[in-house]
């Protein structure tokens, strides 16, 4: 009868490899059509972001990972690398339903996940709505930083769209721009980046004065250009008036979205900006550490979509003079757009970031 | 890398304090303690080794050598050569200022 193997090619059926779309669901490819896939998915990023594609060995490796035996595959001894994350803490109680407070998360994050660092976030994570309650969460924030060892952040998102009306003080530049409002609409957004600034700098002064570790800025440019040139100059202000308590920028998607288009920071248009060039912008703020993002295209496969990541964020790690931490959460780096996390795909991207990209962080 | 479960978290802490990349950050970390990169990832190593320079471990027993939280971060400072911002303050706060 002979194995599985033997009688596929005895029948004359190509060999299949167990992998999935960008969607999470599952789908299997022949080798050719797994190296067609990870090929185009590297033009794409050559193409978009002007970037060198990856090399003839760099393809062969990232062929070599997506069809390794094994459901979870990992890096050689020695090759490991640190985590840092976004609303860490909050994770177990918002998303496990599980009611434990926030200094306890940090502390099973340090002593039972074994994670390198955590940061302290707000459920409703972002700058505006922790303003009103930044003293009280800095109080949580120096209860856990007695109990745990490692690093530990405070962070939120700037989320640029809370400073419009009606929540918020200035006019909705998504409704200003279908009008043909242009000069209102830009306006608006360069009043709101005032505003966020001003927000993100005080929660900071509070972080700081309990002994934040670090300070975290996540999900970057959700808004547009405005909301990254937000993070940009909070940081340069946090990195100048609070010396000891380093920033990390994360990133919201692949590519800073022109929602206002005319904004610059450091005389560097920041609207279409990939990560290569966003880490420049990040590194000339003051910012410790740049966590980089590529968007998953949820109608591709693993490969093609892992072949544009480490295009990607090669060209990034490549340029960086600080530490990079490619952001592997649902929908980014490769991984898959669904809420439960398929560990094959996870700790094959993770690989290849590592093994390909060089990073130095997840 | 696994955290406090081997040498993640110091490494982490010279990512933030000095920007360095991440070899760069691990051969610093395994100079000061001198262990070599190979047991600076590797869990049995480092829980002997954190546990004779109290930088603190994911287990805490015996309870009474172990060192966890902030007595570990004050160990951490002195033997990475960094400073931790939350030492600091706790230092101000117990009137343990250095000035």
């Amino acid at each position: 009868m002979g194995n599985l193997k033997e009688r596929m090619v005895n029948m004359g059926e190509e060999k299949k490899y167990f992998t999935r779309m960008g969607d999470g669901s599952i789908v299997h490819m022949t080798e050719q059509e797994i190296r067609q896939d990870i090929e185009e998915g590297i033009q794409d990023a050559a193409k978009r972001g002007k970037i060198d594609p990856l090399t003839f060995e760099e393809k062969e490796k990232l062929y070599q990972i997506i069809t390794m035996p094994g459901s979870i595959v990992g890096v050689e001894h020695g090759m490991q690398i640190v985590t840092s994350n976004d609303s860490g803490s909050d994770k177990i109680n918002t998303k496990c339903g599980i009611p434990t407070s926030r200094d306890v998360n940090a502390m099973i994050h340090e002593r039972l996940l074994g994670c390198d660092s955590v940061d302290i976030g707000y459920s409703d994570y972002n700058y505006k709505t922790v303003k009103g309650v930044a003293k009280r969460e800095a109080s949580v924030l120096k209860q856990a930083l007695n109990y745990c060892t490692m690093p530990l952040f405070y962070g939120a998102m700037p989320n640029l769209g809370f400073y419009t009306k009606p929540d918020g003080p200035v006019d909705n530049w998504a409704v200003l721009l279908p009008e043909g409002k242009i000069k209102e609409a830009l306006a608006a957004q360069e009043e709101a980046v005032d505003h966020a600034v001003r927000d993100i700098v005080y929660v900071a002064e509070q972080m700081n004065d309990v002994g934040a570790d670090a300070f975290m800025l996540d999900t970057c440019g959700a808004a547009g250009d405005a909301d990254f040139l937000v993070a940009l100059k909070a940081t340069e202000i946090i990195h100048e008036r609070f010396p000891d308590m380093p920033v990390e920028i994360g990133m919201a998607g692949e590519f800073v979205l022109g929602m206002h288009g005319k904004l610059k920071y450091n005389d560097v248009r920041l609207a279409g900006l990939y990560p290569h060039k966003q880490v420049k912008m990040v590194e000339q703020a003051g910012a410790s550490i740049f966590g980089a993002v590529v968007n998953t295209n949820s109608n591709k496969s693993f490969p093609w979509n892992i072949g544009r990541v480490c295009t990607f964020i090669k060209a990034c790690t490549e340029v960086a003079d600080i530490p990079v931490h490619a952001n592997v959460g649902m929908g980014v780096c490769g991984i898959p757009m669904c809420e439960n996390l398929p560990s094959d795909i996870v700790s094959r991207a993770d690989k290849a970031l590592i093994e390909i990209c060089k990073i130095d962080g997840l | 890398m696994g955290g406090v479960r081997t040498a993640g978290d110091l490494v982490m802490r010279l990512q933030l304090a000095k920007k360095m990349k991440i070899n760069e950050a691990k051969a610093y970390v395994a100079e000061k303690l001198g262990v070599n990169l190979e047991e600076l990832c590797d869990v049995v190593t480092m829980s002997e080794k954190r546990e004779e320079m109290g930088l603190g471990l994911a287990h805490v027993e015996p309870c009474a050598e172990a060192n966890a939280g902030m007595a570990a971060k004050f160990q951490i400072a002195k033997a990475l050569n960094i400073k931790i911002n939350s030492v600091e303050r706790f230092k101000e706060r117990a009137g343990l200022s250095d000035d």
